[in-house]
């Protein structure tokens, strides 16, 4: 059984090597979208076990729980890794049409895979210290990726970017330390039943509160995301959308695992500063977006925006709320990364990303203006498109906990969103170009075009089909929420014994 | 013992702290390298400090005897180590590229990639 959990990890690690070999030939490229295909071949064969069998766990190496290390699929995990597998496809496939022969020689498209791979690896381990093995796979691959090409921005981002992840690491590394010393296990379903019987609750909170830093710099939440605008603008457009995509939102994965298995001691402390942080981190993110003026900034900061209602969902932890937040990871890495694509087109044929430098795209590619408006719509929030139905789950959970306020910053904030995408609309795509050229999509080579829209359509269309069939997805929203606050079935899967 | 290996991870985090609140992103780095070896000792400790013997298991036997140490600590800092070198090593050498190419070891004065801030 174990095989399907260890496929998702091991296809993006042997495209790697393969693509790095193959980086001086044309081939290598499609190696990447290969690999990335058969990954989410293997993704949807994992949510077909997951849907007919529940939780699907298996000890790697044969070492039984809780000494060995364990894979684990509840139906969170195997749902990011489906989302995962999507987005790399879709990237890999964009890469073809943007990745430079230098570039993908530099090793583009084997670094790509293997943040892939360390991405399926953090979704899917059951182990604590896997996960920090996980974390540092996807921390390498970035920083490499992050700086291929080596312009001077892309290195003053990659300063900061790689020092606040480091010390974001050593944290998660202390915290995993003290948790050890305080209950002698690792294991994420283990550490679930040994947090109870640990006597010094106090300690436990605090090392709680080590774990809630170190993830919540990685999810980039108020006050600790300032690595993300200042680096998110810098490297590749198809670098940029897998990150702002993917990254975070492991962030927000790991803070939603460990915040209902494990730390659920005192969450009437722990989930009330979550709370303030979602708060916090929705307004400071789309008030910074506001205040940029390029086309990247602006949706850099907006991430930051939107992690908040994934932490809001978490932070009030009824089975309403953790279904918006599953719900809205899953809608906000298809429009967040589609956006980013958009973004580097409106790159390849307007010139630039600097709204002021660019516009006329309404006009002359409408194409694109078309498939920018359903992921921007999407992300404010319209109705019928996906974000709409994701918003309106949070509100509705913080409504149904009297939360009035926080209810009210969320849907403040979406009318702010609103605001910022009309920004970029207004100035990229309504008004003429200042340089009086006309942007077109034909100025691009046919197979460059097919390369970079056919990611963009298939992306938009899925946040079409999410947002006008919710049904399916809303039901499944709601068993991963019941899976999360009633981790039994995790546990028995993990552990052995009957599942109950 | 655990006293006096809390005191010492306690002076390397004081130090390491002082070092990464420094501009300068050479000594930034050498901060969290003391920090990442603080936590390695971390780890070490959190594991009990035991005066055991190797953690080997004698020819024929399925099970260790009693009294070795724990062996899932020095595995966990084994990797730790490795990893942290491996994160290290490359943080230093983007350093240097940073240093050529931004001409500047100053964070403040790396402001390529985000506006400079007013009255500076």
């Amino acid at each position: 059984m174990s095989w399907i959990l260890a496929l998702p990890i091991a296809i993006p690690f042997l495209t790697a090597v393969l693509a790095y070999l193959l980086r001086e030939r044309p081939a290598g490229r499609w190696v990447s979208v290969g690999g990335s295909a058969v990954l989410l071949l293997a993704a949807v064969v994992l949510m077909r076990a997951v849907l007919e069998e529940g939780v699907v766990a298996g000890q790697m190496g044969g070492w039984p729980a809780p000494f060995g290390i364990t894979l684990v699929a509840d139906r969170l995990s195997a749902v990011m890794v489906v989302i995962t597998a999507i987005t790399g496809l879709a990237v890999s496939i964009y890469a073809l049409g943007e990745i430079t022969k230098r570039v993908a020689y530099l090793g583009y498209h084997a670094l790509f895979q293997v943040l892939i791979a360390g991405v399926t690896g953090a979704f899917l381990t059951g182990d604590l210290f896997n996960l920090y093995v996980w974390f540092e796979v996807m921390l390498i691959a970035s920083f490499g990726l992050l700086i291929l090409g080596g312009t001077r921005a892309q290195l003053d981002g990659g300063i900061k970017y790689v020092t606040l992840n480091l010390v974001s690491t050593v944290l998660f590394l202390s915290g995993i330390g003290l948790l050890y010393g305080l209950t002698g296990t690792l294991n994420l379903a283990d550490l679930s039943i040994a947090v109870a019987q640990v006597e010094n609750q106090g300690l436990l909170t605090v090392v709680a509160m080590m774990f809630m830093f170190a993830f919540g710099v990685k999810a980039a939440v108020f006050p600790l995301f300032f690595w993300l605008p200042a680096s998110y603008h810098t490297p590749s457009f198809a670098v940029s959308a897998v990150f702002a995509g993917l990254l975070t939102k492991v962030g927000v994965y790991a803070l939603i695992r460990m915040f209902t298995l494990v730390f659920d001691h005192d969450i009437a402390f722990t989930h009330t500063i979550l709370l303030w942080v979602a708060g916090f981190t929705m307004v400071t993110g789309v008030l910074g977006a506001a205040a940029q003026s390029d086309f990247r900034k602006i949706l850099s900061f907006h991430i930051v925006s939107q992690i908040g209602y994934m932490i809001l969902g978490l932070a009030l932890m009824t089975p309403m709320a953790l279904l918006g937040a599953v719900f809205y990871l899953v809608h906000h890495i298809i429009v967040k990364a589609n956006l980013f694509l958009i973004a580097g087109v409106a790159h390849r044929i307007a010139g630039g990303t600097e709204l002021a430098r660019i516009g006329g795209l309404y006009k002359t590619a409408p194409l694109l203006a078309f498939l920018f408006l359903i992921p921007a719509f999407s992300l404010a929030g319209f109705p019928p498109l996906s974000g709409f139905w994701a918003k309106f789950l949070l509100v509705k959970a913080a409504l149904e906990v009297q939360g009035w306020i926080i209810a009210g910053v969320a849907l403040a904030v979406g009318l702010l969103t609103i605001y910022s995408m009309t920004k970029i609309w207004a100035q990229a795509f309504w008004e003429p170009h200042p340089g009086g050229h006309d942007p077109r999509l034909s100025d691009m080579s046919g197979f460059e075009r097919r390369a970079l829209l056919i990611p963009i359509g298939a992306l938009a269309a899925m946040t079409i089909v999410i947002g006008f069939f919710p049904e399916p997805f809303v039901q499944f929203a709601t068993a991963a929420a019941a899976d999360l606050l009633e981790p039994s079935a995790y546990i028995a899967a993990v552990l052995g014994g009957a599942p109950s | 013992m655990e006293t006096l290996i809390a005191i010492a991870i306690g002076i390397l985090t004081a130090a390491a702290v002082y070092l990464m609140l420094a501009r300068n992103v050479l000594r930034f780095i050498f901060g969290l390298l003391l920090l990442s070896n603080a936590a390695n000792l971390l780890i070490f400790t959190a594991g009990r400090l035991t005066q055991g013997a190797p953690p080997l298991i004698p020819k024929g036997a399925d099970i260790p005897p009693e009294g070795v140490a724990n062996a899932l600590p020095q595995a966990l800092v084994l990797t730790a180590i490795v990893i942290g070198f491996g994160l290290f090593a490359f943080a230093l050498v983007l350093i240097f590229r940073a240093y050529t190419g931004l001409g500047t070891l100053d964070s403040d004065d790396m402001r390529v990639a985000e506006p400079k801030e007013q009255g500076r």
